[in-house]
């Protein structure tokens, strides 16, 4: 009489499940926990934090790859709402750390509002497009535009750069996948380029010392610079093979700044060398060919445009963290998806992968 | 939820979302690709440089300082030595606020005027990230109590360091020097000289006497220790050690004993003393006085003590026995009378008259005797025994500067004698040729030889102006027989690991090519001047061995012609020096010593007696009864030689725990 029931259960957690990406995301998570285990100088604790918030996320993934895809997507709007408002009060009642206004306190914690943004957005755009699937004008991708463009610059307002980015790439993803006509995108990147100067401009000091520090980091090797520095040190020293688990110098003399979040890439590269970035790379690459063979064979609008910019979002989580430890791109906020240590980013992350198998489930 | 109506546009809407889906999955690979790419450059391409990259930023080295080398005298007494003490030391660019850093401190240790002053000049001399000493010598409470509050200082530290001290002081100061911070000058010459890596760490450098002349023996050789260390600075543990070698230990021919007997002699006079060991030319005492404090120099002098001592009246900061000039007066005379003897200018039974004064012919100028009715009629021997005046003056006329000087200049007088002290004054033996190079640029008249400049270089004034320690070594010449030493302090560099002992070359140098017999004649012409009718009849009672001597008196200013010199009408400062030189026992001299006491007046009356003294100590023990009580070192036991070795390999293993033992912070 047990088995029957053990197998019913089995298949109750099982079925909303993707496999595939269950297996990617399973290896991912391993190698997260022998890096995190490493920059934490052996200890147990944000092991076993990560453990909890990692259960916490599989939770909130498994709700949301049960639930329809539609029944998500009635959420969009009040979602939306409640993000834009909670932007306009952190505009007029925020907290300030360190010169931007990003938090908003409620008494009991304090809470990041364009964290909700970056699934509330794209979700609200796509929505969109599959409202006015049938009568799609010119103007309703104006309107996207706003609808983008309002949070975006809000959360730009903070100041926070690489949050309004992604964010608004998320939005600009949902675009892409809806057909914005490819005259207007390539002429959107020439203006875009454009008007670099302008934005240069417009951009605040720390923000200008970052893209400074990206094209010369020896300009300031004790200020600014000291952190691509050290990271960059970390990942050429690893060299092909890695010096070994728990045995990265730089990691554990202190010299990799942000070694547990931002920068825990530079301590999995120190270690694990060239042989395991590639490991790391190709997995991430599973995860977002997954991730696009689901939206392939999506059944709605909603579906392949939530499908795409989930998956493009992913992507561009991995690709910036990397590329800023690498040195290649400059230093913004973006945590390594999966393996740096925080609750906040890994639920997102979650419910997004939750969201995509929920896509996934819902077949022609 | 199909929908039939719309299927052939849904087809072509299908068609270009998969495009969409195949253009951005293809910009995906590609930039992951750019990803690896650039992982494969760092990682593979510039591995060895960025290995590089993380060693250095592990690893630092340390130096390890070694312990400088003792100073002790020829019976093991220390002189020089070090000792282990907490200092306070900032690190500016490791400080947000320097001054109220500094105000803060002045709150929890004793910081004096005096250190405020020297740490705002070392500030202006060292550069940023250098620690500065705030306070040397911290005491055992406040080191407590700054180890205590150490978390409220960024950039502050206290450090047991190793300092100098010379247990004598005064006493030693123009033999030792001094070591002090090294400065921009030193930092050149080390360059120079490719040690700056053996002074990594190491703040004190000889700066003059004995620890300037061995400074690289003294110093030794730095030792490292490989840290680990991490982002912030923090050593982690040692990956490998390589131990100083301590500076090797000086053994001195000096006897402290001797030193302070004579430096209680002279009590508050002037002057300078140089005692030799003429068979082997080291330096038995070596005395200048005033001498000062050379702790004063360690830490660098505060500019009002140092006018102070700079612009005193009495120059306790000249060396006079290295550096003073003087005229030799009558101590001349033997020298003379070897030139003489050896020239064939004279016999040794020749009898000339010694008159109450001497002129030139054709001229009105009276040479004075200092005893104005003359000696009558005397020989060489006598004229040395009374110091006829005459008798000089009118050898020296007769001979001229041209047999004078070849004979006398073999004795070492006015050329260095090549001691271990830097700074050697070579003093001025006159001659035609150093008259015209030194009057070059005046008229041809003044730089030309006059036969009448000789006379008075016959009884030692005139051009002539020797050191102290040239006629030290010229008299232990002579008392030699001619066998010529460069004297030397030190007699032996001791490598206190193994005991393994350099001695300094104590073989002759040059061996005078003169007959034995004028040696003889001339020796006993100067012990004649310890015996009754001599001018140091008086110093000469109840000798229980043999000495011989010679005084001098050498005038610091000129008598006019007709004017008689009276000391008590003259100021001090302007009175004859009296000068001494002497030598015993005359048949196998062990000492050889010239004194000179400045403006006291004859040198039978104030030099001579300490020569005597010292003699009577140094041959028999005997300590003068009123200074019995006086000295210290007279006390202290001598020891054997390996006794020394092994007291100073204990010293020098507490020392050294001493000095790696910092404060926990």
């Amino acid at each position: 009489m047990q088995t029957p029931l053990l197998k019913r259960l089995w298949q109750f957690v099982r079925e909303p499940l993707d496999g595939w990406l269950m297996l990617f995301l399973g290896l991912v998570f391993v190698l997260s926990m022998l890096v995190l285990y490493s920059a934490s100088n052996q200890s147990f604790d944000k092991i076993d934090n990560k453990l909890v918030y990692t259960v916490l996320g599989l939770v909130v993934m498994w709700g949301a790859a049960r639930m329809r895809p539609q029944s998500i997507m009635n959420f969009a709007p009040p979602l939306y709402a409640l993000g834009v408002l909670l932007l306009l009060a952190v505009h007029f009642k925020g907290v300030t750390v360190n010169g931007s206004t990003r938090w908003l306190e409620l008494g009991i914690t304090r809470i990041q509002p364009s964290e909700i943004m970056k699934i509330a957005l794209p979700m609200m755009v796509a929505w969109f497009f599959q409202r006015f699937e049938l009568s799609l004008r010119w103007w309703h991708y104006l309107v996207a535009m706003a609808l983008i463009v309002i949070p975006g610059g809000l959360v730009l307002k903070q100041p926070d750069l690489g949050t309004a980015t992604l964010i608004m790439a998320a939005g600009f993803f949902v675009l892409y996948f809806a057909g914005l006509s490819w005259k207007v995108l390539i002429g959107g990147a020439v203006a875009f380029a454009a008007s670099l100067p302008v934005v240069w401009n417009l951009m605040h000091d720390y923000q200008r010392k970052r893209v400074l520090t990206l094209i010369d980091p020896m300009e300031d090797p004790l200020g600014a610079g000291y952190h691509i520095i050290q990271s960059m040190i970390a990942i050429g020293s690893g060299g092909p093979f890695g010096k070994g688990w728990l045995n990265g110098t730089q990691t554990h003399l202190d010299y990799i700044p942000e070694r547990t979040t931002d920068f825990i890439f530079a301590v999995y590269s120190e270690e694990f060398g060239l042989i395991g970035n590639v490991i790391l790379v190709v997995l991430y690459l599973l995860i977002v060919s997954r991730g696009l063979m689901i939206t392939a064979r999506a059944q709605t609008l909603y579906g392949r445009l939530m499908g795409g910019t989930i998956t493009m979002s992913f992507f561009v989580y991995a690709f910036v963290n990397m590329g800023m430890v690498a040195g290649i791109l400059p230093v913004v906020g973006v945590p390594l998806p999966l393996v740096s240590y925080g609750g906040t980013a890994t639920l997102t992350l979650m419910l997004g992968l939750g969201m995509l198998m929920s896509i996934g489930n819902t077949r022609r | 939820m199909s929908r039939p109506t719309r299927f052939k546009n849904t087809q072509a809407e299908e068609g270009q979302f998969q495009l969409r889906l195949v253009v951005a999955y293809a910009i995906m690979v590609l930039l992951f690709l750019l990803l690896v790419s650039r992982f494969v450059w760092l990682q593979v391409m510039q591995h060895e440089h960025f290995s590089t990259l993380a060693q250095n930023n592990r690893i630092s080295l340390v130096p390890i300082l070694p312990n400088r080398g003792l100073i002790v005298d020829r019976n093991g007494v220390i002189l020089a030595q070090n000792y282990s003490a907490y200092t306070l030391e900032l690190t500016p660019s490791k400080m947000p606020d320097l001054d109220a850093t500094v105000a803060e401190l002045s709150k929890l240790v004793n910081v004096t005027p005096r250190d405020l002053k020297l740490f705002k000049k070392l500030r202006t001399e060292s550069r940023n990230f250098e620690a500065i000493p705030l306070k040397a010598k911290l005491s055992e409470e406040e080191a407590a109590r700054m180890a205590a509050h150490a978390w409220r200082f960024p950039g502050v530290e206290v450090k047991a360091r190793l300092f100098r001290d010379y247990p004598f002081k005064e006493l030693t100061s123009h033999v030792l020097g001094y070591i002090g911070r090294i400065n921009t000058h030193d930092v050149e010459r080390l360059e120079e000289d490719d040690q700056t890596t053996n002074y990594r760490g190491t703040t004190y450098i000889g700066k003059t006497g004995l620890e300037y002349t061995y400074e690289t023996q003294l110093h030794g050789t730095v030792g490292f220790e490989e840290m680990e260390t991490d982002a912030g600075g923090r050593a982690i543990r040692t990956l490998r050690r390589t131990p100083p070698i301590n500076g090797q230990s000086l053994h001195l021919a000096l006897d402290i004993r001797l030193q302070e007997l004579a430096d209680k002699l002279f009590g508050k006079r002037r002057g300078a003393l140089v005692a030799i060991d003429p068979r082997d030319g080291g330096v038995l005492a070596f005395l200048s006085k005033p001498g000062f404090d050379p702790s004063l120099f360690i830490d660098g002098i505060d500019s009002q003590t140092w006018k102070e001592l700079n612009e005193n009246w009495e120059k306790p900061l000249v060396n006079r026995a290295l550096r003073g000039l003087y005229p030799p007066g009558s101590t001349f005379k033997p020298f003379m009378a070897m030139a003489a003897l050896e020239t064939g200018a004279i016999g040794p039974n020749d009898i000339r008259p010694a008159p109450g004064y001497f002129t030139l012919p054709g001229s009105s100028h009276q040479f004075r005797d200092s005893k104005p009715s003359g000696n009558g009629m005397v020989n060489l021997a006598k004229a040395i025994q009374v110091s006829s005046d005459t008798f000089f003056y009118k050898l020296a006329w007769d001979m001229g500067i041209d047999r004078i000087h070849p004979v006398v200049s073999q004795f070492g007088l006015g050329s260095k004698t090549g001691i271990d002290l830097d700074g050697e004054a070579a003093g001025v033996l006159p001659s035609k040729e150093w008259k015209a190079k030194r009057f070059a640029k005046y008229r041809p008249e003044v730089g030309r030889w006059y036969p009448a400049d000789v006379v008075s270089i016959g009884i030692g004034q005139g051009f002539n102006a020797y050191t102290p320690l040239q006629m030290a070594n010229g008299v232990a010449t002579l008392a030699n027989d001619g066998a010529m030493f460069n004297p030397h302090l030190v007699q032996q560099v001791v490598d206190d690991r193994h005991g393994k002992a350099t001695p300094i070359n104590t073989s002759p140098v040059r061996r005078l090519a003169f007959k034995p017999a004028h040696f003889e004649y001339v020796k006993r012409g100067m012990q004649a001047v310890l015996q009754p009718g001599g001018t140091a009849a008086r110093i000469g009672v109840n000798l229980p061995y043999t000495m011989a001597g010679k005084t001098g008196t050498a005038q610091v200013v000129q008598i006019k012609q007709g004017a008689k010199y009276n000391a008590g009408a003259l100021a001090e400062r302007y009175r004859d020096h009296s000068w001494f030189v002497a030598f015993a026992p005359v048949e196998a001299p062990k000492i050889a010593l010239a004194v000179i006491v400045e403006n006291a007046g004859f040198g039978a009356a104030a030099a001579a007696p300490i020569a005597r003294a010292l003699t009577d100590f140094y041959l028999t023990g005997k300590v003068p009864a009123d200074l019995s009580g006086q000295l210290q070192t007279v006390k202290t036991e001598t020891r054997s030689a390996a006794e020394i070795a092994r007291a100073q390999a204990e010293r020098a293993a507490e020392e050294q725990e001493g000095h790696d033992a910092n404060p926990a912070p």
